[in-house]
């Protein structure tokens, strides 16, 4: 009997290139949109992991409550004890210091007077040391436009768009303006002998990069940073272990009235990201919802016009003697069969648009020129173990719903009733 | 011709409602058919020829009194029971055919036997036997559309008969036919009814059917207003 009703199916257009076509769309679309969002949100993710936050990050507490204005005033002091305890504790994981800054760079002429000048945002990482993991996590080198990576101590990186604007050229001195952690100003001289571009334009704006040590030395931060940013193994941010660490660590120090005391914090707390990231999760959730009320509908609508041209059929069926409930299963068969076929062609198509946005990327930079948010100027879609399923969701179940809806008239109708319409 | 009977309609009343009235279609019916008769409930339109032919076929239930189907209460049935009378016991044929027009004359006449639990080699013979009855064993491959419409009612017979029922009902079978094709129709069906010992029940008012009856039912607004034999071959 399915034999005979696939072979029904496929030689009757009507019943199924429609749905057929109706799932592929909606199927399409799924899949699409899911690597779509699971794309930029990992993006932003792995961005702020990389840039900002880490998977983990250890402050002072009042460092924690005004993070978002970079108070080197209130850094976190003893940052070497805490990074070897780190380390011994949770050797797996990298552990790096880092300085987030704000100030001005001025660009001497030949006479010491400023030629042009800018303000600046400015990380001070580990460039120089050997193994210095710094250097991948920032993506340095492949970021550089211009010139080469700092080798000695006095070596900055500006951003590309910042030489441009403030005509600076490889070799020359640039001078950093800002305040130390005491809060007396500071001017310290370096020689900028690379520029980079990100591709996250609120870096890409106005950043300098410099080695650490030479940002303490600047900053007067001695044994102090920003925070101490750890990374769990392979680089995979994962929610429940990097609570597991943070709430041991929050543990050691929840007595401590001193509001420098270190504090550690995960990603989606600390980049706001965790809202972001339930956004997503609630967006991806009500988009499949949508997708199968609609196709639901479509295909319930689609279901009782087939089952008005079905009349013939489902009377003459019910005159030799097939049941109403084996009619009504052969209709719920077929819907499968539509569901599944639709399904595998939405699921192809989502898959191929969503691994051609994961390479080619979506260029935003024209819509993010003057964003201050870490994110990406490419968004790419990413294709996950999850893209090759969610598809046969909303595929099946509207496909079986929408049939069963339509279906349900096969009960509600008179057999006799059924029987004297064949008579037209 | 045996004389067991199949169907036996006992003060049967059939009322549909029309609006806050009722309609009543059939009024106290008293029939009996017996196995291999060749019968037509014959009448004008609104006489009540296809409703008692849906009872008979479990179709439908009467109103009051009872009809009785291989020694079945047609009343008592639950749907799969009915379902299953007609699937063992009764065949059908439409004025209008109602084939599958997506389906081959074969895959057609086969329909019916995907019910049963039996093999393709079983199914395909019986098929096969049942086109060679109805003179169709070159079109088994075409589709509904390609064949006229004496060949379609012919596939129609088929159908009705590859099961081997007892009982064949036959709603008007020749109305959409012309008169030689009605001929070669009827001349099929009274052969079957000969060679296999069929019962035949015809709802017509096509006098070139009446022609071919050996039983004529009279019905008129409901009632039975005569039953005599026409022929006895």
């Amino acid at each position: 009997m399915i034999k005979f009703i696939i072979k029904g199916l496929l030689r009757d257009h009507h019943r199924s290139l429609f749905p057929i076509l109706i799932v592929t769309i909606g199927v399409w679309m799924t899949v699409f949109m899911q690597a779509y969002l699971s794309g930029v949100f990992g993006d932003m993710i792995d961005t702020t992991a990389r840039f900002s936050t880490g998977h983990v990050k250890i402050m002072s507490r009042a460092y924690a409550e005004y993070a978002d204005q970079v108070p080197n005033d209130m850094a976190l002091m003893g940052i070497e004890q805490i990074m070897t305890d780190m380390q011994s504790e949770y050797p797996d994981m990298t552990w790096v210091k880092r300085i987030n800054f704000g100030g001005l760079i001025d660009i001497p002429d030949d006479e010491g007077e400023t030629r042009s000048q800018a303000p600046v945002m400015g990380y001070g990482i580990d460039l120089l040391s050997p193994g210095s993991t710094e250097i991948h996590t920032m993506n340095v080198v492949k970021s550089l436009v211009r010139g080469r990576m700092p080798e000695k101590p006095g070596e900055i990186l500006i951003s590309d768009l910042l030489a441009e604007r403030l005509e600076v050229n490889l070799g020359e001195t640039a001078t950093l303006l800002s305040s130390t952690m005491y809060g007396s100003m500071t001017m310290h001289n370096f020689t900028v002998v690379g520029t980079i571009k990100f591709g996250i334009m609120a870096m890409d704006r106005g950043a300098i990069i410099a080695d650490i040590s030479d940002i303490q030395l600047a900053l007067d931060m001695e044994d102090a940073a920003g925070g101490i940013l750890g990374y769990l193994p392979n680089r995979i941010y994962d929610d429940n272990t990097a609570l597991g660490i943070v709430e041991r660590f929050n543990q050691q120090y929840e007595d401590e009235d001193d509001e420098f005391a270190p504090v550690m914090g995960k990603l989606v707390e600390l980049s706001n990201l965790g809202e972001y990231l339930n956004y997503a999760g609630s967006v991806s959730t009500i988009m499949v919802f949508i997708f199968v009320l609609i196709m639901s509908i479509v295909l319930w609508n689609a279901g009782l016009l087939g089952g008005l041209r079905r009349y013939g059929e489902v009377g003459i069926r019910l005159a030799i003697g097939e049941p109403k409930g084996h009619i009504y299963r052969s209709l719920i068969y077929e819907s499968v069969f539509i569901g599944f076929v639709g399904s595998i062609i939405g699921t192809v198509l989502g898959l191929g648009c969503a691994y051609w946005l994961q390479v080619v990327g979506l260029d935003i930079s024209a819509f993010v020129k003057n964003t201050s948010m870490m994110i990406p100027n490419v968004f790419r879609a990413s294709v996950t173990t999850e893209t090759y399923y969610i598809g046969f969701f909303p595929g099946l179940f509207s496909t079986v719903l929408g049939t069963a809806l339509s279906g349900i008239g096969i009960y509600k109708r008179q057999t006799a009733q059924l029987f004297k319409e064949l008579e037209v | 011709m045996n004389n067991s009977a199949l169907i036996i309609v006992t003060n049967l009343v059939k009322t549909f409602p029309m609006g806050k009235r009722e309609f009543t279609a059939l009024k106290d019916i008293n029939l009996k058919f017996n196995q291999g008769e060749f019968a037509g409930i014959v009448g004008p339109s609104g006489s009540g020829k296809t409703t008692l032919l849906n009872i008979i076929g479990s179709l439908d239930i009467p109103s009051k009194g009872e009809a009785v189907v291989m020694g079945q209460s047609v009343s008592g049935l639950s749907p799969k029971k009915a379902a299953d009378l007609r699937n063992h016991h009764l065949g059908f044929i439409f004025q209008t055919y109602n084939l599958l027009q997506v389906y081959t004359v074969y895959e057609n006449v086969e329909l019916p036997l995907l019910l049963r639990k039996m093999s393709a080699v079983e199914r395909k013979k019986l098929v096969l036997q049942s086109l060679e009855w109805v003179g169709l064993m070159d079109k088994i491959k075409s589709r509904p559309a390609q064949l006229s419409g004496g060949e379609c009612q012919r596939v129609s017979i088929a159908r009705a008969m590859v099961k081997s029922p007892e009982i064949v009902l036959a709603d008007e079978p020749t109305a959409n036919l012309d008169a030689k094709n009605s001929h070669n129709i009827l001349q099929m069906m009274e052969k079957l009814n000969r060679e296999l010992n069929t019962t035949f029940i015809f709802a017509t008012h096509d006098e070139k059917v009446i022609k071919y009856l050996r039983r004529k039912i009279s019905l008129d607004d409901g009632k039975v207003v005569g039953d005599e034999i026409v022929k006895n071959k």
